[in-house]
């Protein structure tokens, strides 16, 4: 490839300047170690969340695909740091974490999880379809690429009402083959929305690497064609997202104008529940493991003294993992009588 | 004779057809390197190589088309998708091309095409998984589609699927691959399309079903007779071409007709049927045709509301009370 990067971290400096201070959502926090703590804080409640829910799902608590995010979590807390309240996000079937980094509960997760009333969907949903209006999380999509033009179609919605909001979507590296991809893709361009394409590239489709996967590894370069802002990085640091993604957020609010961004990443379990995993080596996970972000920013946050800061978050985490299970057990179930009135708005068109 | 399951039945068909015609390939997701998503494939990568066995990325709709490509000018394709659900991404191709090339064409072109995968609920897989697509596509002119419920059925009528001259959409289960039962070993054996089968005698009401729903009927037929009510179970098998003379004949013994199929009652292959023996027995009913199906609101995630929905014996046996006026 003789293709050049585009110069986006200079970009950056640009964009920065022209931004109003308060777009961020953390902005009562610095960019310090307190920003840190707490976006650490919220990757270890994923964590925690979904090795909790591998645990019930083990125990048949839990049924249909259960898609971890273990591994990729500095993504979402990176996004979510990085976007205000109001913007809108959307993602594939392995949405717990952007949930959780929303601010979704871990009641309303674990609860939808264990199929109760209680959970974020009322127990319709299941894990492939965490819905949750109020923090602008609009949903997790099972059919592969198929939220993609959706999500365009937000930002439509918000330019065309003149707000400032931004969308973002997150989707696999497997998404980039399917046909919507493109033409959400390529409407955003066209039209100028605000809207950022996230692709998490773990690096596999279920049971396939990136090589059988796509003729170019490279997915940023697909925004070359229809002539969209790109960027690619390694998911290094939480910090490291948040400030990259930024970057495309703040050209969307301010330019309206859409950006590709492919971050590498890996997931540490397999595909689903049910997959064994035997297309990669147990020395390629290992040696992924020890990569892991949510380490890098525990023992970067420790060298820096914030021991006691740590421990205070363990046992706040896991208070409220514990209090989830607690809550998603004693829930009731939804009756048959919640199937209808969610099928139409209105009477039941028969 | 050898004991098979419904995913070794289904393989063995794919082998020796394969092997008796090189014009016969297989494309799909997962479905070499990976064994299958539901090991229905597996070892087949190795024992034909990638020329024939090809892993395709998540392209439902591109492989779909290249598929019909590829039959119009004389390969003989089968397409895996992991379940007929993602084919909603492919469906423009079935129903625009593949369908219909053969008579826009003024006959000239022929598309010899099999698309097979797992169809109809699983389980708690949610709204968006549990779709029983054979309603969607048995409406088309120019399919035809099988919904076998046995092992045997399952391979001579997928040989018959290959060796069919038009697009053949082959509905599986994932709840029957591990089905067993006696499967002909001659590679010679096929099951004709269009031909039903009889799978219980009896005198009091006809069930008619296919797929997962035959196993059902099974159930709720012997919990019958323990009342005393002696139900005939039709496995349709074939959807389109639909074998109306022996579910006629059925109805003409019993009077009385219970269609039990998954997915919804609006249309469908179950109404389909309800239409013809209204039409072509109607003297022969003594009360009205009914159906038992999937409740007719998307799949719920929560495991009892998924069971309330789709159809269980229960509900034949209550449509089975219903037209027999006992209630
Ligand atoms: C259209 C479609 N085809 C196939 C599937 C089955 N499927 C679910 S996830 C998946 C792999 C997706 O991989 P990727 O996009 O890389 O996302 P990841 O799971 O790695 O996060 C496949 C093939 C599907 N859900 N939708
Ligand atoms: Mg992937």
């Amino acid at each position: 490839m003789s293709l050049t990067i585009t110069p986006t971290a200079a970009l950056a400096t640009v964009w920065n300047a022209v931004l109003p201070p308060e777009i961020s959502a953390m902005t009562t926090l610095t960019n310090g170690d307190d920003l840190h703590l707490s976006l650490y804080r919220k990757m270890f409640q994923i964590r925690r969340f979904e090795e909790e829910a591998a645990r019930a799902y083990a125990q048949s608590k839990i049924g249909g695909f259960l898609h971890l995010y273990i591994g990729q979590e500095p993504i979402a807390v990176g996004a979510s740091a990085a976007l205000r309240p109001d913007d809108y996000v959307m993602t594939t079937y392995r949405d717990h974490g952007l949930a959780l980094a929303r601010g979704m509960t871990p009641r309303a997760a674990m609860a939808e999880l264990y199929g109760k009333v209680t959970g974020c969907s009322k127990g319709l949903g299941g894990s492939m379809h965490f819905f949750d209006k109020e923090h602008n999380m609009l949903g997790g999509y099972g059919i592969v690429g198929g939220h993609i033009p959706i999500a365009v179609g937000t930002a439509f919605a918000s330019k065309y009402r003149g707000e400032d909001r931004v969308s973002m979507v997150f989707f696999g590296e497997g998404a980039v083959s399917i046909g919507d991809f493109h033409e959400g893709m390529s409407l955003a361009a066209l039209w100028k929305l605000p809207i950022v394409f996230v692709c998490e590239n773990n690096e596999y489709a279920m049971g396939t690497p990136l090589s059988r996967t796509l003729s170019v590894e490279d997915v940023s370069l697909k925004a070359l064609a229809y002539g969209m802002e790109r960027d690619r990085f390694n998911s290094e640091h939480v910090l490291q997202v948040r400030d990259r993604l930024g970057e495309a957020i703040a050209r969307a609010r301010t330019h309206s104008e859409p950006t590709l961004v492919e971050i590498r990443t890996y997931r540490f379990r397999g595909h689903s529940m049910s997959d064994p995993g035997k297309y990669r080596t147990k020395e390629e996970l290992e040696e992924r493991k020890k990569k892991d972000v949510l380490l890098r920013s525990r023992i970067e946050l420790e060298e820096k003294g914030h021991k006691a800061a740590l421990e205070a978050i363990d046992k706040e985490v896991e208070d409220e993992i514990a209090d989830a299970v607690r809550f998603a057990e004693e829930s009731p179930e939804p009756g048959p009588e919640v199937l209808e009135p969610t099928t139409y708005a209105g009477p039941f068109a028969r | 004779m050898t004991v098979l399951r419904y995913r070794e039945a289904v393989r063995a068909a794919m082998i020796e057809e394969m092997e008796r015609d090189e014009r016969v390939y297989l494309v799909g997701e997962e479905v070499g390197h990976y064994q299958g998503a539901y090991k229905v494939t597996e070892g087949m990568l190795d024992k034909f190589g990638s020329r024939r066995v090809i892993d395709a990325p998540i392209t439902e709709s591109g492989f779909t088309g290249i598929s019909i490509g590829a039959a119009m000018v004389g390969l003989r394709p089968i397409v895996e998708y992991m379940t007929w659900n993602f084919s909603a991404v492919a469906f423009d191709q079935i129903l625009n091309n593949a369908a219909k090339l053969r008579q826009m064409s003024g006959g000239q072109l022929t598309i010899p095409l099999v698309l097979r995968a797992p169809n109809g609920s699983a389980r708690q897989v949610g709204s968006q998984h549990s779709h029983s697509m054979e309603h969607f596509y048995a409406h088309i002119p120019g399919l035809k589609v099988l919904a076998p419920a046995m092992p045997a059925d399952a391979k001579g009528l997928l040989k018959s699927a290959i060796r069919d001259d038009n697009p053949v959409l082959f509905m599986e289960s994932e709840t029957l691959y591990g089905v067993k039962g006696e499967v002909p070993d001659d590679p010679d054996f096929i099951v004709p399309l269009g031909v039903a089968s009889i799978v219980r005698e009896g005198t009091d009401v006809s069930i008619i079903a296919w797929s997962r729903m035959v196993h059902v009927a099974l159930e709720a037929a012997a919990e019958l007779e323990k009342e005393g009510i002696s139900a005939e179970i039709v496995d349709l098998r074939s959807l389109r071409p639909l074998d109306e003379e022996t579910v006629v004949r059925s109805v003409t013994k019993t009077h009385r007709a219970v269609v039990a199929h998954e997915g919804w009652p609006y249309g469908g292959v179950g109404a389909e049927v309800a239409d013809r023996i209204q039409r072509l027995a109607f003297d022969e009913l003594d009360a009205p045709v009914l159906r038992a199906t999937t409740l007719d609101v998307p799949m719920p995630y929560n495991a009892r509301l998924e069971q309330y929905v789709i159809p269980q014996a229960a509900r034949i046996i209550e449509n089975v009370h219903r037209v027999l006026y006992k209630s």
